[in-house]
This record gives structure tokens, sequence and C-alpha cells, in this order.
């Protein structure tokens, strides 16, 4: 615990030193939507790495995050926190129905269910057009203010964006060494255990699902006023995809893990951008090499304690 | 009701689930052996199409050879794919395999990219013939094809499995690994020749569907998603299943298409799915108790 304080201290100072150095909105641009999708992979990392159930469909509940803010604040004129609040509600209220099956389902028919969850909000998004604005999106989403201060330039939105992430580290990090984690963990290795000592395993699994839903929706929040502009293409199975390898690359069931994993995949197409055509081969190559000789994340790279958990 | 209307969308949802069935068959051929969902099942049907394509339309290499040709290429690329990527893993834990599927099946969609480009190929009917009518709907001579190549190869694999030694060594694999290896039986090369089977089936499918549905580098994805759906829905590890789901998903979607709306026809077969998975969480044809026993 302690050395997980001392690397999140470290690791925050840098990051948020790092405007200081690096001027160039674009650049911070990317910082933004690192710390966009570490928020997703905080929570999801609780839920696959914890208490080991498969979401494929987690781009869905960032969907409805990013789509009830837009949709609110825009059509509607809601406040931007109005818009948050109610996409988290959604949220929460569609892993609810999604958490049931999941007490039923396991391994490959449960990535299968959540997946088809996150294809189904793929294509309302694209067919309900009155009010998603179709395949083509909508625009002009006004941006968030934050105690008076308005959200609208690249570094602006960096501090904002980081500040949650450290408070959702936080959240996550107290939250598993709480003997709501404890119980959590133990739901990862084999269910008959926890249930004999007297755990509620179904209360947990679908609180972990709930608890990655409401992460996933609040950076899709984020990401609708950070953007200002949605379209479905942006919500496919791909990025549920590339979230659950987020947390696999930078290591399975570890915080830090998740920040890096995410880190690494957002910077990873922007360097391989300059190779255009060969981008998709070099990251398929990249993938399967660090799950050939890095099985555990790259996290395992370090032999120290810093890891949360095991 | 229109009667010839629901025909005409019944026989082309046969065909477009005939395809489904295809990739189904290969998710459960290669689950059977080593318990992992191979996510680049998809490429080998991408790569059936182009690959084809190219040696067809680019090097007029004749029909029969040409497809020949294309389905040994696809065969060796899925030998390789395992070679070179699960072969060397060294105590491999099921969701490390997947993502080495998924990175296969990125890389392969990548070489796809830089060999094809972004266009849409299309390749002529196999037989160039005017299409059949049967009370009022039509069928053409490709979807014959399609028919007619699930069929023998279901019936190549109902032989295989029932009465070779080698595809009872697979069926004994599936139940059990580690006792299969007790009795002398190589699992790692059957693993291998699951991949060469699966891969097969997937370049097949590729090669005849194209004709009809155009094919580019990224239609795998999709139909690898349908796919998994009829391999699931039919109960993972039942090849068969895997055809009879395939049918019923492919029919839904066509009527769906037909009658409801074309955006809305991926959702509601996949509502469907969802709800037979909380209904039957073993699949149509998986039975309670194997369902317990085939945990992760």
């Amino acid at each position: 615990m302690r050395k997980d304080l001392k690397g999140l201290v470290i690791f925050f100072s840098l990051i948020f030193l790092f405007p200081l150095l690096v001027r160039n909105p674009y650049y911070i641009g990317v910082l933004v939507f690192w710390g966009i999708y570490s928020i997703i992979t905080l929570g999801l990392t609780i839920l696959m790495g914890y208490a080991g159930q498969i979401s494929l469909g987690q781009a869905g509940f960032f969907a409805v995050g990013a789509y009830t803010s837009g949709i609110l604040t825009t059509r509607f004129g809601l406040p931007p926190w109005l818009g948050i609040l109610a996409g988290l509600g959604l949220s929460l209220l569609l892993s609810l129905f999604l958490a049931l099956p999941s007490l039923k389902l396991k391994g490959h028919y449960l990535a299968m269910a959540t997946l088809g969850f996150g294809e189904i909000v793929h294509v309302v998004l694209n067919a309900w057009v009155g009010v998603t604005g179709g395949p083509s999106g909508f625009g002009e989403i006004p941006a968030l203010s934050f105690l008076g201060w308005k959200l609208d330039s690249e570094i602006r939105f960096f501090y904002f964006t980081w500040g949650w992430v450290f408070l959702f580290f936080l959240f996550s990090l107290s939250l598993l060494k709480s003997p709501y984690g404890r119980a959590l963990r133990s739901l990862h290795a084999e269910e008959r255990i926890p249930l004999s000592l007297g755990v509620n395993v179904y209360f947990y699994k679908v609180f972990a699902f709930l608890w990655a839903a409401f992460y996933a929706s609040f950076a899709g929040s984020l990401y609708a006023h950070f953007m200002t502009f949605l379209s479905p293409s942006s919500f496919t199975l791909i990025l549920s995809i590339l979230l659950v390898l987020m947390i696999v690359v930078g290591g399975l069931g570890n915080l830090w893990g998740a920040l890096l994993g995410a880190g690494i995949l957002t910077f990873l197409p922007e360097i391989l951008r300059t190779f255009e055509d060969f981008e998709m081969l070099i990251y398929g190559i990249f993938l399967i090499l660090i799950m050939i000789f890095l099985p555990r994340g790259l996290v395992s790279l370090r032999r120290g304690k810093v890891a949360t958990g095991d | 009701m229109d009667w010839q209307n629901f025909l005409q969308l019944v026989l082309s949802g046969i065909t477009i689930g005939s395809i489904y069935a295809f990739i189904g068959i290969g998710f459960n051929i290669i689950y059977n052996t080593t318990s992992i969902i191979n996510f680049a099942q998809g490429e080998f049907v991408m790569l059936g199409g182009l690959i084809l394509y190219s040696f067809h339309q680019t090097l007029h290499i004749p029909l029969i050879p040409a497809i020949l040709l294309t389905l040994i290429l696809v065969t060796l690329i899925g030998i390789g794919m395992e070679r070179l990527t699960l072969h060397p893993v060294k105590n491999p834990t099921v969701l490390n395999m997947i993502i080495i599927t998924i990175g296969c099946s990125i890389f392969l969609k990548g070489v796809a990219l830089s060999i094809w480009g972004r266009e849409v190929y299309h390749l002529p009917f196999f037989f160039p013939r005017p299409p059949f009518q049967i009370g009022g709907a039509s069928i053409t001579t490709q979807s014959l094809v399609v028919w007619i190549a699930l069929i023998l190869s279901s019936a190549f694999l109902y032989f295989f499995y029932r009465f070779t030694l080698l595809g009872k060594a697979m069926r004994a694999c599936s139940v059990n690994p580690v006792a299969a290896r007790l009795m002398g039986i190589k699992v790692k090369s059957l693993v291998t020749l699951s991949f060469a089977l699966a891969a097969f089936l997937g370049g097949l499918a590729g090669v005849t569907i194209t004709p009809i549905s155009l094919m580019d580098y990224q239609r795998g994805s999709l139909l690898a998603l349908k796919g998994f759906a009829a391999a699931v829905l039919g109960g993972l590890g039942k090849e068969f299943g895997a055809i009879l789901a395939g049918m019923a998903l492919g029919i839904t979607e066509s009527l769906v298409a037909g009658y409801i709306s074309s955006g809305y026809k991926d959702a509601v077969s996949l509502l469907i799915l969802l709800f037979i998975l909380f209904v039957r969480p073993g699949g149509i044809m998986g039975s309670k108790e194997e369902i317990s026993l085939r945990e992760l």
C-alpha cells in the first residue's frame, strides 16, 4: 500500500508536470486520451483482473456515457453535470441487466453475451437516426465547466481528466484494500470456495459489473465533452477488444498495469501512424510477441512488489 | 404476407447462414482441441476470398486449380499461425492464447491491407447460368455451390470424426486432453491439425461466398462475430450444433432485414442470442451437465 502511494505521487507528479515541458496541443490531446482510456481500464481491471469476469462490451457503456451526455446537453440544453449523472444512471441500469446473465454464464458464453451487448448499442447508435444522428453522428457538444473554469483548451481538459484518473485510482486502490476488495478477489479462482466461506458471490459479481460500467460511462462523458463530436464509429467492437488488450498487455489484475497498458496502446498507434498501411501488421506482431514473452503483462518486467495484490 | 418474398428471404438466409455455419464449425474444431476461441477465424475467410481473386483474376489461373491452390495456401497459413505463435508458448492460459489469436487476426488483416489495399473485390459466379426457379423464388448457382460445399464438408467431418483413428483421437482430446495424452495421443500435433482443418473450412467459406457478397481486408471480423454467435448458440464444441444455429441465425437475420429493418437486423439476431444464452446457457444443443463440466 505504501509503495503504491509512493508510486502514485511520483507518477502523477510526472504527468502533471508534462504540459510544462511540452506545449504542443496535439501531444496534450493524446495524453487526454490516455487519461480517458485509463479510467475505463481502471474499472475493467476490477471486473476482469480481480472478479475474473470477461467483458467484451465495455465500449457499449463508454458509448452510453458519451451519447447520454452529448444528447442531453446539445438537444435539451441540460447542464453537462446533469448529463454525466444521467449517463451514469443509465449505464448502471444497463449493466444491472447485463450482470444478470453473468450470474449464470461463464467464460466464452459470458464473453459472447457482453460482446452482444456492445454490438447492440453500436447498432442502435447507427439506426436510431432521430436521436443519435445515425452513422454521421452529431457535433457542437458544449464544453464542460469546472469551478468556474471553462474547460475549452487541451491543457485545461488535460488537468481535469488526469485529476479524475488520480481520484479513480485512489478509489480502486482503497476498494481493493477493503474487505469488499478481498471478497472480490476470491471470485477469481474458484467460485465454490468463497461461496462456502459465506461470501455472497452473486452480490460481488453484480457489484464488479456496476463498478466497471460506472468508470466506462464517466470516461465516455468526458470523451463527449472533449471531442465535442460523436459518431458510432468510435464505439465499435474493436474498442472493446482494445480495452481488454490494454489491461492484458499492462498486466491483468494490477492497477498499474491498467494505466501502463492504456498508455502503451494509446501511444503505439500514434507512433505507428508513420508506417501507414503497415501499422496494423506491426501492431499485431507487437501483441503476439508480448503475449509469448511476457504473458503476465508489462508490469511483470518489474520484479519489485509494486503490484497491488499478488 | 407474400409467400414468394418470404421464400426468397429464407433461401438467402440459408446461404449466409451456411457461411456462419462454416465459421462456427471452424471455431468448434479449434475449441475442442485447445479450449480457446480463435479470433482469427474470420481472417481465414477473408484470405480465402482475396487469394482466390489474385490467383484467378490477376494471375489468370483457371478456376479449379486456383481454388485448390487457395485452399492449400490458407491451410498452410493456419498451420503457420499455430506453429509460430501458439506452439512456442509455455504454460499458456486461455486468456493469453485468446489475445494471441487476436494479435494474429490484426496481423493477418494488416498483411491483407498491405497486399490488397482497401478496395472491395468481386469474383464472377463459378457457374455463370441463370438462377433456378423454385416456387416463385430464385436460387443462384453460387448459392447452390455454398450449400453443396457445406454439405460435403460436414459429411467429410462426420466421417472423419466417427470412423478414422485421427478423428477419434481428436474427439478424445476434446473430452479430456490430459487423459488423451496419457493414452499416447500427441495432443500438440492434433492442435496443429485442428488449425489446419479450421483454416481450410474458413478458406472454403471465403472462396464460395466472395462471388455473392464481395470481399475486402476487414470483412472477416463481422463474419467471425456471427460465426462465433452460431458456435455459442449451437453449444460450443458441437460441430453440428453450429450448422443448425448458423442457419437459424442467417434466416432470422434475413427475415428481420426483409420485414422489419435492415438497420436493426444485427441487433435483433444478437438480442435473440442474448435471450437464448439467458434461458439456455449452454446453447440450444447443450445440456446442463455438460456446461458444468466445460467451465473455463
